[in-house]
């Protein structure tokens, strides 16, 4: 266990923190929103890959890396593409029927 | 900052550049995090949520491009093909898919970012294997582990929820036993592989026994506990991300993942809450294998039926209606209808709000985007608990495909099996209009002794054409 990998802990448990203290707030009528987002980043692991990819380690992980960046590009473009399009739906009814109150 | 560009154009300033790339890396990397967070506050409010994933999304592209000048990146054809071909795939499951296909888009794309994290650990793995210290193989195992039975029981859920695979659970004998064995002998083959990072067999033998654990875990669970997978899964991805981001020394990585593995986690928990079920009894009770037998039977009880004449006069002169939407209204289209019709009713001074039940979609939250894809207006939606005690002030409620949802069984009959489920409180409002095809028992097979009630009323048929006759009927009152 070197320094570096506690302070990876660190960061890993000051964050899991963090995401369980803002999704717990995240109304149920976004969850559906909330799951495609947190996918999309979560294809984050899209850095990963691309070192893969470039590094030259060898022809297999060029290949490997070339496949991941591949799956991670579909999540990130496709994730965040469908998350945007179901938030774009979610209107509040009170903008055009303003003085209509609740 | 103009200091460094200065390091960085200087072609004697090697070392001093190099610094000066990481740096700007890890810049990048920060800004990310920080924007991944934001933009997951930023959907706890439905008006500001839009503006803060588009800023997440912009975070994204920081990663990637100072990922991009790293210095161990040396040719970029690999990676150019992998984004075009990624951007092309990508692109229509963002811009074509329906969204009552959402469950299952959701699912495959827990495969395709499970497989990536599982593909750089590989790579990973055959660069550096022996070279690995204990540590460092122990995140990059787990990494492998988590990500690869998160690929197959993705995949086994994708078809559970396209239904080209059996959605009923798919059990044999000593099942569990077989997977706990399985599960175990893959820990074991993890743990020697922190002891002897060298064991390539046993690396191998772990990714292939992972693959396997994914499948033999998902096929036991029956469709309507899918929601529960799909979220479980979700956060598994999560935690394959941040095994990655272990391995490789990446923090932006362990953040995200542990930003959507605290997420999957905690829709899991509400799900199976909802669904009155313990995580253990999802993932091993094989739930409605052999449908339950029920404790009470409709013998002997009538069912009033109405007609959509009556149905709509009852509407057109309701001051409040809480629409109950069940899975039925989706998969009849029937949203829209749906909308149009709770207008009309709110042109004649009525009130008109939507309850809608954790589980009243294929996926948390799911029925929300249908009803919001229809135009229904998101303040016009409200959680159990936020409705609940509505139903009593309620002259109608209509109850549009959904069955075990509103069954009072689960309040008062101990014998049966949805015993214990939180439900809607339709049982309390004065008068109820229940839309349904027929008097099939519901997706659990239980009877619904609420269709028996005297204040309920059924109106048979399809909910789209039962809607669109209602809607004619409002319009002539």
């Amino acid at each position: 266990m070197t320094f570096t990998n506690i302070l990876q802990l660190y960061v890993f448990i000051l964050a899991g923190f963090v995401g369980y203290n803002i999704i717990t707030r995240v109304p149920p009528l976004l969850h559906t929103p909330l799951m495609s987002a947190t996918n999309a980043i979560s294809a984050i692991s899209i850095v990963g890959a691309l070192v893969i990819a470039g590094a030259k380690y060898s022809l297999t992980a060029s290949i490997l890396g070339c496949i991941a960046v591949t799956c991670a590009t579909i999540n990130v473009v496709g994730g965040f593409i469908i998350t945007d399009r179901m938030l774009r739906m979610f209107k509040s009814g009170d903008a055009p029927k303003a003085g209509e109150g609740k | 900052m103009a200091g460094l560009w200065l390091l960085l154009a200087s072609p004697a300033a090697g070392e001093a550049g190099t610094t000066a790339r990481t740096l700007l890396t890890q810049a990048s990397y920060l800004a990310a995090s920080v924007f991944f967070i934001l933009g997951l506050k930023s959907l706890t409010k439905a008006d500001t949520a839009r503006r803060g994933m588009q800023q997440a999304a912009v975070g994204m592209l920081l990663a990637i491009v100072g990922t991009l000048i790293v210095e161990q990146i040396v040719e970029y054809q690999w990676i150019l093909a992998g984004l075009v071909i990624g951007t092309v795939i990508g692109y229509p499951l963002g811009t074509r898919v329906p969204m009552t296909a959402m469950p299952q888009r959701i699912a495959i794309s827990h495969m395709f970012g499970a497989l990536a994290a599982s593909l750089v650990g590989i790579a990973e793995y055959l660069h550096q294997g022996a070279r690995l210290d204990g540590v460092t193989m122990g995140a990059l195992g787990f990494e492998v582990l988590f990500g690869s039975l998160t690929v197959t029981g993705s995949f086994m859920a994708f078809g559970k929820l396209q239904e080209f695979l059996p959605g009923r659970p798919v059990t044999f004998p000593g099942q569990n036993a077989v997977n706990i064995s399985v599960f175990a002998a893959t820990l074991g083959l993890w743990i020697y592989l922190i002891i002897e990072p060298g064991a390539a067999w046993a690396f191998w033998a772990m990714t292939g026994l992972a693959f396997l654990i994914g499948i033999s875990l998902v096929l036991p669970i029956g469709g309507a506990d899918m929601p529960v997978v799909v979220s479980l899964l979700n956060s598994y991805a999560g935690l394959a991300a941040s095994a990655t981001g272990f391995a490789i020394g990446n923090t932006v990585l362990i953040i995200a993942g542990a930003l959507d593995g605290a997420s999957g986690f905690i829709l899991s928990i509400i799900m199976s809450k909802a669904m009155n079920r313990s995580f253990g009894n999802v993932i091993f009770g094989a739930f409605g294998s052999a449908p339950t037998a029920s404790a009470k039977t409709a013998a002997g009880l009538t069912v009033k039926s109405i007609s959509a004449e009556d149905a709509a006069i009852q509407l057109g002169y309701a001051s409040k209606v809480i629409v109950v939407p069940g899975y039925g209204m989706a998969v009849a289209q029937a949203q829209h209808t749906v909308r149009e019709l709770a207008e009309l009713i709110e042109k004649k001074g009525g009130e008109v709000k939507y309850a809608i039940h954790p589980v009243a979609g294929r996926m948390p939250g799911h029925m929300n985007v249908l009803l919001a894809e229809a135009n229904v207006p998101y303040d016009r939606m409200y959680d159990m608990d936020e409705i609940n005690e509505e139903f009593k002030d309620a002259d109608v409620a209509l109850v549009i495909g959904a069955n075990d949802v509103v069954n009072p069984a689960a309040k008062t009959d101990k014998g049966s099996p949805i015993y214990g489920m939180p439900i809607l409180n339709v049982d309390q409002a004065k008068s109820i209009i229940v839309m349904k095809r027929s008097m099939n028992a519901g997706f659990a097979g239980i009877e619904n002794e609420l269709f028996y009630d005297a204040k309920t009323s059924m109106l048979f048929g399809d909910a789209k054409g039962s809607l669109t006759k209602l809607v004619a009927e409002v319009k002539t009152l």
